[in-house]
């Protein structure tokens, strides 16, 4: 296994997120597991180079980002919740009252 | 390995920021809603008291603590104390408002001064590490003041976006550091930049440079990654966007100069280029669409992305000069913005919002002198002298002149005409159509008083700005 191979995995993973967020338009809770992708895609790009940099600076780089990643959901749910009551639907294009 | 004592002296104003937050959190429970007003005056007092003790603890000295994640210098000192300075305004001027509103909760200030700590976090960073975990403290807590409103329809919609398009752009921007962990072996700013001064660029490198210039933008509001602005700005409550629009903007900057210039600054004639096209798209896009809005939030949030614009102007040049008339522009902008949310807020009362351009019809009459507040504040957005605006403007283009792209000068002199348009179009409302609406503005005298300071200060720092960038070119100097 070269560092490529992680590198690569770590691409693949974070433009299939990045796919998911633009092209998904149905789902918001899909949009939630589009971001906590693209962070686990960083979280390989980080331990491949730790490892084969033989830093350890990066590995304590993911711990953090997975405490942060832990947050940022609660948050992203909470608000999904308040979504859900206010409007009675979570259909990413009905989400269009401002405009302009 | 444990920290040298002197590291925590350093850090002593996020720690009392942190504890004094903790702390109304908690009183915030035991208060009943009559005795709420008591969160708001500790909320201020915490700000008065981390102003002075930033202040006391700054010597002027760029120092380094807990083996380099964190920098006390200069800039960080005289960013934090604009950053106290706007947010004790966004926190005068939301309270009567929220509190007509029946929103007068602790929470507004409480993930205020969490929201604060993590631009204060930013602004002292001097890792990758400590750039991120400020940004996503800082993200966190205005996502949730954005819903803050968590009855109103508009407010959550604004927030899903905020929180979507936010953590894109956390995602872009760690993904850019990831990489350029990997290019150098480090977190350390200062490492990053002596680690890439020794390479010569490679594609690798311009593909992290890239990554982060991007999510930067996004952060910034900058176009084309600019979509979240407007809907933040128009669905948010008032004080929130307030808030979003002033304090956060200066944090913004910090994290422009920390990962741009200080740890790729060797990339500059990469980025150069990116800045240049994403600078113009945010005068163009963010000037003429400005012209089409009749929702005055909505205004601003277009306004917003044309001063972005003219900040990452400053930047693109990579002098000091450039850094220190951005720095001077975005300080200045803080204040333009925060007294131009404040007129809306004196505006509304409970069940009404003067959020639209009809709201300020024929103002003159009602109010002479909030009118002429208002114009100044316009006036200043759109550059025209004496307003600190114009000298704002003014250093931006010095610095562009300065490193010969006269061109860029030039177009950025043309779209700041089309944006006066709609500036002195708010002016002509004010002053030459009859008022609609008659109801005597609010009576609050901290709000009229803090209004009135905030309006003539954008006038005197413009008939006397020369204090205030001085203190930019010894920051960036230093």
């Amino acid at each position: 296994m070269v560092l490529a191979d992680f590198l690569i995995l770590g691409a693949v993973l974070f433009g299939l997120s990045v796919a998911g967020i633009f092209i998904n338009r149905k789902n918001v809770i899909i949009l939630l597991m589009a971001i906590e992708l693209m962070l686990l895609a960083v979280n390989m790009n980080f331990i491949a180079f730790s490892h084969f940099l033989g830093d350890i600076s990066g590995q304590v780089f993911v711990f953090f980002i997975l405490t942060v990643a832990a947050a940022e959901s609660a948050i992203g749910l909470a608000i999904l919740v308040v979504l859900f009551r206010n409007r009675h639907t979570i259909n990413v294009e009905e989400l269009d009252s401002m405009k302009g | 390995m444990i920290p040298a004592p002197g590291d925590f002296v350093l850090l002593l104003p996020e720690i009392f920021v942190l504890s004094m937050a903790c702390v109304i959190l908690v009183v915030d429970l035991y208060l009943s809603d009559d005795e709420r007003v008591i969160s708001y005056w500790l909320a201020q007092l915490t700000l008065l008291f981390a102003a002075v003790i930033t202040l006391s603890v700054g010597d002027g000295q760029s120092q380094l603590a807990f083996y380099g994640t964190y920098i006390a210098d200069p800039m960080a000192t005289t960013l934090k104390v604009a950053i106290y300075l706007v947010t004790a305004l966004a926190f005068l001027y939301a309270r009567h408002y929220l509190s007509e509103r029946k929103l007068f909760k602790g929470e507004y200030y409480v993930l205020g001064l969490f929201a604060m700590l993590g631009m204060m976090v930013l602004v002292s960073a001097h890792s990758l590490l400590t750039v991120y975990l400020g940004l996503e403290l800082l993200s966190l807590s205005l996502y949730a003041m954005v819903a803050f409103n968590r009855d109103a329809y508009p407010c959550t919609e604004a927030a899903m976006k905020y929180f979507v398009l936010g953590a894109l752009a956390s995602g872009m921007l760690l993904y850019g550091m990831s990489m350029l962990y990997g290019l150098t072996g480090t977190l350390d700013i200062e490492l990053i930049a002596q680690s890439l001064g020794r390479q010569t660029a490679t594609g690798p490198m311009i593909f992290t440079a890239t990554f982060i210039v991007v999510g930067l933008a996004f952060k910034l509001g900058a176009v084309p990654f600019h979509m979240w602005v407007p809907d933040v700005y128009q669905g948010a409550p008032t004080p929130v966007t307030l808030f979003i629009g002033s304090a956060s903007k200066i944090a913004a900057f910090a994290m422009v100069m920390r990962l741009l210039a200080e740890s790729i600054g060797a990339l500059q004639p990469a980025w150069e280029g990116m800045l240049v096209a994403l600078a113009l798209l945010s005068l163009a896009i963010g000037n003429v669409v400005a012209i089409a809005q009749t929702n005055l939030k909505r205004m601003l949030a277009y306004s917003t992305i044309s001063h972005v614009g003219f900040l990452l102007l400053g930047i693109l040049s990579g002098t000091q000069a450039g850094y220190a008339a951005s720095m001077f522009y975005i300080i200045t902008y803080a204040l333009m913005s925060a007294g131009a949310f404040g007129m809306i807020i004196l505006l509304s009362r409970a069940g009404f919002e003067a959020d639209e351009i009809d709201d300020f019809k024929g103002l003159n009459q009602r109010n002479s002198w909030y009118a002429l507040l208002m114009l100044i504040l316009m006036f200043s957005m759109a550059g025209v002298p004496p307003t600190v605006g114009f000298y704002a403007k003014l250093a931006v283009l010095q610095a562009v002149v300065g490193v010969d792209m006269v061109w860029l000068a030039a177009a950025a002199v043309l779209f700041s005409v089309i944006g006066a348009f709609y500036y002195i179009r708010l002016v002509k409302v004010m002053y030459f159509d009859q008022a609609e609406d008659t109801t005597p503005l609010a009576e609050h005298f901290d709000l009229r008083f803090g209004l009135s300071a905030n309006g003539l200060a954008i006038l005197l720092l413009g008939l006397f700005p020369g204090s205030l960038m001085n203190l930019c070119l010894q920051v960036m100097a230093g």
